[in-house]
């Protein structure tokens, strides 16, 4: 099998607005290869077409030019066979309890009972959702809460993680024990993971690279290499390279995040 | 929570209580309402005798077969026009209107049409609580969070399974005050027909008993009706309680 596991070739997205409006033109052209089992992450300034981007990977949405290759294969409107994703918001059933919403995409698989609990079982142990096993998400906190979403993903056994935002809602410090559980899954499982956040520290410790992006429409201005080890967790905070890639990165963005505030403000 | 309960049921003894001190001592005649304690102690004779079984079960069963095809109808429509565009932006103003129509004047008219029967009475019942399952399940399939129905994409669910395992589920609040709404419009579609034009049902025996001055079958067949659409009107709150509690919602 090719090195390559996800490949963008000149991926570009325009929302259709109806009447007077114009078009938007949100993304691209992107390219890039995305490695088998590496973390990638995508910064940029809000508004920059990074969920778009997502959202195409993923199969929730097509692209009006250009084609994403997942294992060789074209992505058509389909999150094909093999990709999980975890949202930002709260994505959890609020009618089901915390196994019958990890069990969720297994049951729709026609999954085998027996296999089913053994796979939910062994989310619910990685996540430390034991004693909430018969809880509902109401009665959770918004960090165990996408635990829940993160172990729903994982019992699929994915080999492409997308993840768009997952911590946004969170505080600090949960981000950072989310992140070290993200990196522990992560090395666990061999799958490939991308990640979508704005907060560059949490991409710069996470991430083997790092793709810097344009204000819209998006496209890739920079991919940065961080040489993190394999085995590593959110103590390379402390590390002089830490602050150095925090630094280019913000480099690298903040004059396109001037220009997206900008054209915020000027919005009506 | 208990103590809402008791509050609860102390308003409505104080008022039957209060209704029977009326008729004890004349304020209200006798002859025009018996008092509470009478008309219980009727509808229990009516029920042990059994001489009203058949206008219960007539009335009740076809009650039912009109709840159970405005909820089929009424749900697997509101899911329909939910997914098409066209079909809700023709639709939903009419429903708005719905209400201003009398639907019982149509009853002669279905009469000629399906005979004096049971069917025009479950088509008025039908027709009347139907829109309340349509409405009531629309507002529901409005409010399902964006983010889910994608998570049903991600785990590959069809349309289908996303329907019936993700947005039903999720409007189930709504829906149930739909089902609320159609248990009690039902009732009054099959009663208010069969006080019209029919020769049986409980609406029958209720205008007969009342032509001929039997208050001890009138008021006791009015209680029982009562009763049993309070009673499912509380068990469908409670459902629709313990659904919103585990959403932390109450």
């Amino acid at each position: 099998m090719s090195n390559v596991h996800v490949s963008l070739r000149n991926v570009t997205k325009v929302f259709r607005r109806p009447g007077s409006a114009g078009d938007v033109h949100a993304l691209g052209p992107i390219n890039l290869d995305l490695k088998l089992g590496e973390f990638f992450a995508v910064v940029g300034p809000s508004g920059c077409g990074k969920s778009s981007m997502l959202e195409v990977i993923a199969g929730l949405s097509t692209a009006t030019a250009g084609e994403v290759l997942f294992e060789g294969t074209p992505i058509d409107a389909r999150v094909p066979d093999g990709v999980g994703i975890v949202f930002q918001e709260d994505a959890c059933f609020p009618w089901l309890d915390i196994t019958e919403n990890i069990a969720v995409g297994l049951r729709h698989a026609r999954i085998s009972k027996q296999e089913r609990h053994a796979r939910v079982d062994d989310a619910i142990e990685m996540m430390g959702l034991k004693e909430f096993r018969r809880s509902y998400p109401a009665q959770l906190s918004g960090g165990m809460r996408q635990r829940v979403c993160i172990a729903r993903t994982l019992v699929m056994a994915p080999r492409l993680i997308l993840l768009d935002e997952p911590f946004g809602a969170l505080d600090q410090q949960t981000r950072l024990l989310m992140g070290e559980e993200v990196l522990r899954l992560w090395r666990r499982t061999g799958a490939t993971i991308f990640l979508i956040t704005h907060a560059l520290d949490e991409a710069a410790m996470l991430a083997d690279r790092i793709g810097v992006m344009s204000a819209r429409p998006g496209t890739l201005m920079e991919v940065i290499e961080t040489n993190w080890p394999r085995e590593r967790d959110s103590r390379v905070v402390e590390t002089p390279e830490f602050g150095a890639i925090t630094a280019r990165l913000w480099k690298s963005l903040r004059q396109e995040s001037m220009k997206s505030i900008g054209r915020q403000a000027a919005l009506p | 929570m208990k103590y809402i309960w008791v509050l609860r049921l102390a308003v409505i003894a104080a008022a039957i209580g209060a209704l029977e001190v009326m008729c004890r001592f004349g304020v209200i005649d006798t002859f025009t309402m018996p008092p509470p304690s009478k008309i219980a102690a009727d509808l229990w004779r009516i029920l042990v005798t059994g001489r009203y079984n058949t206008a219960i079960a007539k009335t009740l069963g076809n009650a039912a077969i009109a709840l159970a095809l405005s909820l089929g109808v009424g749900i697997v429509t509101a899911l329909l026009i939910y997914r098409i565009k066209l079909a809700r932006e023709t639709l939903e103003p009419l429903f708005a209107t719905y209400y201003a129509v009398p639907v019982l004047a149509f009853y002669p008219l279905l009469i000629i049409l399906f005979g004096v029967g049971d069917v025009p009475k479950i088509l008025i019942a039908f027709m009347l609580s139907v829109i309340a399952v349509i409405v009531n399940t629309l507002n529901g399939l409005d409010r399902v969070p964006r983010v889910l129905l994608k998570t049903a994409r991600a785990v590959r669910m069809s349309p289908i399974e996303t329907a019936l395992s993700v947005t039903l589920p999720n409007a189930a609040p709504h829906v149930l005050t739909g089902v609320k709404f159609a248990v009690a419009y039902s009732l009054i579609g099959i009663i208010g027909s069969e006080f019209i034009m029919s020769s049986d049902g409980m609406g029958f025996e209720i205008a007969f008993s009342y032509n001929n001055f039997d208050n001890a079958t009138m008021y006791p067949m009015i209680a029982l009706i009562l009763i049993i659409s309070v009673t499912l009107n509380l068990l469908i709150s409670k459902w629709e309680q313990i659904i919103l509690v585990r959403r932390g919602l109450r």
